[in-house]
């Protein structure tokens, strides 16, 4: 693989997964659990699609072939997205939405620390603006985790059932491909391997704190690195591209 | 009053460095920290600060209208506060 | 000893254009009128962000998507705003949100319209938020404080509401024959529900006396309707399409546009509880305010055991 087509591999799988999770994330905007609340997922909600349209614009800059960031969001198909799986599965109630968010936000806020020291000026960009995003987005959702471990009963028991529900899909995170070892080596991408100890080393303590263990199933899915999702992209995909799909010569 | 959305803050804004830190107004919050993350994203999401206060609105203590005339009013015939009542000579510079 | 009379006191900071804050003596009925008036206010921004949020999973552009999620925003933070307002006079959120959640509470019967397209985003944010900044310009000088105060942030905040709309509308309107379709099917469906946002008109308006005379309202329902017809109409003449309204003219003795009035008994139709969505909208708020009940008790319960300190912060 060349260098150009790994890094808008890269780029799209970056801002792919970001503008998954944030139209997942928007679905609560107007039906979160309380006013104050509402407000403050949106904003987290915000970010993630500013970075997702940051990182397709760069994705079509280095694709050279004209493509700008709508293109790439709006007519692509799910076999040509490489957002991780974690990032489309569904929202389920508030408890699961939140542990999504901090195993996100925690991986996250790892990743783009690292991305920031890139050689590649524009992912380093957008990386540094993000590492502060991410800062706050991390500080909200691990507060609720320990609020919902810390709780009620139901709270307690709703945090642990929505982890279960998302940790197969953790481990897919940090796997790499001919696309990272590429970048790696022009010191573009991040060695996913190097940040699994401390993920793991800070969720577990986060875990402990609201009083859940780390699971012991170990099978992880894994797919999206080469475009292979759950039937639930499809549908992500049909609404959110219907409209520019259905007037493909119009603008917005 | 019972309120299942939580107890009432006082939000305080700071716009800049070194300014004073003002009033800018409420939300519902069930903790500090909720508090404080909460008067974040209402209050600064167009960039109206460089500093928070939050405080329980029952913390706050506040003069009663019934007060206006006692408190304030004898204020208002201590001209001798203010710089404008003295006189100064012309020709010693600025005071 | 000396007796105030409050009454005397409210009449004269009334007369001195002063503002009545919280704690301020105020006839009962103003504070009623208060109540009632700020929190079908703030109704109306939280329902207002559904039929607009509609649109966010489908918005056409990562531009409009984020433009129309802060938007939605807003009317959330606005909709905060004015609930806190109104608490500072004696009411709660819980009971303002109980009057919502039951039915018993109006909001404006704007949001029981259906946004069956894009360009109904558009449109909403052209007419319905120019209609509503209309009313809030005028209420940033209403006599309560915290009311006035909630204002002035709020269009503050809401200045840039009706320019995207506006703007989406431009985008339409010089689009597509099918996207310029459209923008004409949005504003035939949304011209007289927005006329009909400025309330019944002043000869039939019974609370219009007693809020002139306290300041909560500053100009009558038909002086607003006449100014909203006639800032819009060159802005539907630029964008090429048709106001709905064969009686739409140049009055140049009035120096006014002469208009056909909405159908006032659809409006009271919708008030009633039977527009095209209000049954879907109070169904969407009680299923958000149920499903966050478990979070907001264990957010109450966490909070709690904080303050006991039987658990380290």
């Amino acid at each position: 693989m060349t260098l150009n087509e790994s890094l808008f591999k890269y780029s799209l799988r970056l801002g792919d997964t970001s503008l998954i999770l944030a139209q997942r994330l928007s679905e609560w905007t107007g039906h979160g659990p309380f006013l104050e609340e509402d407000l403050a997922l949106t904003n987290i909600t915000l970010d993630l699609f500013g970075r997702a349209k940051s990182l397709l614009e760069y994705a079509g800059k280095v694709e050279g072939k004209g493509r700008t960031e709508d293109q790439l969001a709006f007519f692509r198909t799910d076999r040509e997205f490489f957002n991780a799986l974690i990032t489309e599965q569904a929202n389920g109630d508030y408890a699961k939405t939140i542990i999504r968010q901090a195993c996100i936000d925690c991986f996250d806020l790892l990743f783009y620390s690292e991305l920031a020291k890139s050689k590649d000026n524009t992912l380093a960009g957008i990386a540094q603006k993000s590492v502060k995003e991410i800062t706050y987005h991390k500080r909200h959702s691990f507060s609720w985790v320990i609020r919902f471990g810390n709780g009620t009963d139901e709270s307690k028991q709703r945090l642990k059932k929505g982890f279960e529900e998302i940790w197969e899909y953790t481990g897919e995170l940090f796997e790499m491909n001919a696309v990272d070892e590429v970048l790696i080596k022009e010191g573009i991408a991040v060695d996913l391997s190097t940040l699994k100890t401390n993920w793991t080393k800070e969720i577990s303590e986060l875990l402990q704190s609201a009083h859940l263990t780390m699971p012991e199933g170990t099978y992880m899915h894994t797919g999206s690195r080469k475009g292979l999702h759950g039937e639930q992209l499809g549908l992500i995909l049909a609404e959110m591209q219907s409209l520019p799909r259905m007037h493909p010569e119009a603008k917005w | 009053m019972s309120d299942s959305q939580g107890p009432l803050w006082e939000v305080f804004v700071q716009k800049k460095s070194g300014q004073p830190f003002v009033h800018c107004g409420n939300l519902h919050a069930y903790d500090k920290e909720m508090a404080l993350q909460n008067a974040r994203d209402l209050y600064t999401r167009r960039g109206e600060g460089m500093a928070l206060w939050v405080v329980p609105s029952d913390a706050i203590v506040s003069s009663s209208p019934e007060d206006m005339g006692s408190f304030f009013e004898p204020a208002n015939d201590k001209i001798f506060r203010h710089p404008t009542f003295y006189q100064i000579p012309d020709g010693v510079g600025h005071m | 000893m000396e007796t105030v009379n409050f009454e005397n006191v409210f009449e004269a900071k009334l007369a001195k254009n002063d503002f009545i804050e919280p704690k301020d003596w105020m006839p009962e009925n103003y504070r009623k009128h208060l109540i009632r008036q700020i929190s079908q206010h703030a109704h109306s921004e939280i329902v207002g962000m559904l039929p607009e949020g509609n649109w966010i999973s489908r918005a056409p552009s990562l531009r409009a998507k984020l433009v129309l999620l802060a938007k939605v925003q807003d009317e959330g933070g606005h909709g905060l705003y004015l609930y806190t307002a109104a608490e500072s006079l004696g009411t709660s959120r819980d009971e303002m949100l109980d009057a919502l959640l039951t039915g018993k509470a109006k909001y404006s019967s704007i949001f029981n319209y259906p946004t069956l397209s894009w360009a109904d985003v558009g449109a909403i944010g052209w007419l319905v938020d120019g209609a509503a900044i209309m009313n809030q310009v005028m209420l940033q000088r209403s006599s309560y404080g915290p009311y006035s105060r909630a204002m002035v942030r709020i269009c503050k905040e809401e200045s840039f509401h009706q320019r995207q709309g506006y703007e989406i509308m431009t985008h339409l309107a010089f689009g597509t024959p099918a996207q310029k379709e459209m923008a004409q099917d949005a504003l035939n469906r949304w011209w007289y529900p927005t006329l009909m946002m400025f309330g019944p008109p002043d000869r039939e308006s019974p609370n219009s006396e007693n809020a002139l005379k306290w300041r909560i309202k500053r100009e009558t329902n038909d002086e607003l309707r006449q100014r909203f017809v006639n800032q819009t109409v060159i802005q539907a003449e630029y964008l090429g399409i048709e106001i709905p309204d064969k009686n739409l003219k140049w009055n140049e003795a009035r120096k006014a546009y002469d208009f056909s009035e909405p159908d006032w008994s659809e409006f009271k139709n919708v008030i009633k509880g039977n527009g095209p969505c209000n049954k879907e909208r109070l169904l969407a708020r009680n299923k958000a305010h149920h499903e966050g009940e478990w979070v907001r008790e264990a957010a109450a319960a966490y909070g709690k055991k904080l303050q006991e300190n039987k658990i380290a912060a």
